[in-house]
């Protein structure tokens, strides 16, 4: 249910929908959230470690960091485990990068069936494309902001 | 070593804690209102690109190191903070500036889902 609909329901029947629903889990939610969330990110400071003993420094480091992730982020999502995770985890696996990869590589596998060109690759950037528009408006935003003062 | 040890673990922890905050935040959020993961990533990046305008994200990343890199905040603060260091050598890299530091990032998304698509099949979703 959308917010800008919500006069056209029936107030009753929204009433009835409430007494079926299953109540949100505030707490296992969130802690779910918290322990996935905080555990990839430590996978991610693992990685960074690593790199970092072999060698890498600064944007390469955390640029080779990022890499990583999305691989795996791909790699999962394309064997069906990632899908799994996120029934459990809700936010704990959408926020962090592998969750981008999950958010860019799930829809090109998807609509693989409806053609190459205007299946997977189209509909590849479906949240992604939001993403790389905002970001990339804002950050010329910002690099125009820091430029003139 | 001890201390060295000390020190990794303690990494660790503030990864674990400042991620795994980030991501307790979206699933509040997400718990009371109606956003989709989609709009969640949008904000969250955005937010990452205000944060790192204002000089707060910085810090953030330097005390947290991954748990502030690593949430999509921090595809934000990638983009910002490449924006802001391009801003000083002139008009042409402030504008291309962001873009260019995340081409890492959306590189890899791009071909790393192009080959999981060739490799893999679409299946029905298991509820």
């Amino acid at each position: 249910m959308t917010g800008k609909s919500k006069e056209n329901y029936n107030e009753n029947y929204l009433r009835y929908i409430r007494t079926q629903d299953p109540p949100t889990q505030h707490f296992k939610n969130c802690a779910a959230a918290f322990g996935v969330g905080g555990l990839i990110c430590c996978i991610g400071q693992f990685i960074r470690i690593m790199l970092e003993y072999a060698g890498l420094t600064g944007d390469e480091l955390a640029g080779s960091t990022s890499v990583i992730l999305i691989f795996l982020g791909c790699l999962l999502t394309g064997l069906g485990v990632y899908d799994r995770i996120g029934r459990y985890a809700g936010a704990g696996s959408i926020v962090p990068i592998t969750g981008f990869a999950n958010s860019v590589t799930s829809p090109a596998i998807e609509f693989k069936t409806e053609g190459w060109i205007y299946g997977m690759a189209a509909k590849m950037f479906t949240v992604a494309g939001a993403i790389v528009v905002f970001g990339v408006f804002s950050g010329v935003l910002v690099g125009l902001l820091y430029y003139f003062i | 070593m001890g201390q060295e040890m000390l020190d990794i673990f303690l990494q660790f922890l503030k990864a674990f804690a400042v991620g795994g905050g980030i991501c307790l935040i979206a699933q509040i959020i997400i718990n009371f209102t109606d956003l989709t993961a989609g709009k969640i990533l949008v904000y969250f990046m955005l937010a990452g690109v205000v944060l790192t305008a204002i000089g707060v994200y910085q810090p953030l990343v330097e005390f947290a190191g991954a748990g502030a890199t690593v949430p999509i905040s921090g595809f934000g603060y990638l983009l910002a903070n490449g924006a802001i260091k391009g801003a000083e050598k002139g008009f042409f890299y402030a504008v291309t500036g962001s873009l260019s530091a995340a081409s890492a990032g959306v590189t890899a998304a791009v071909v790393f889902a192009f080959i999981m698509a060739l490799i893999f099949k679409s299946r029905t979703k298991r509820n």
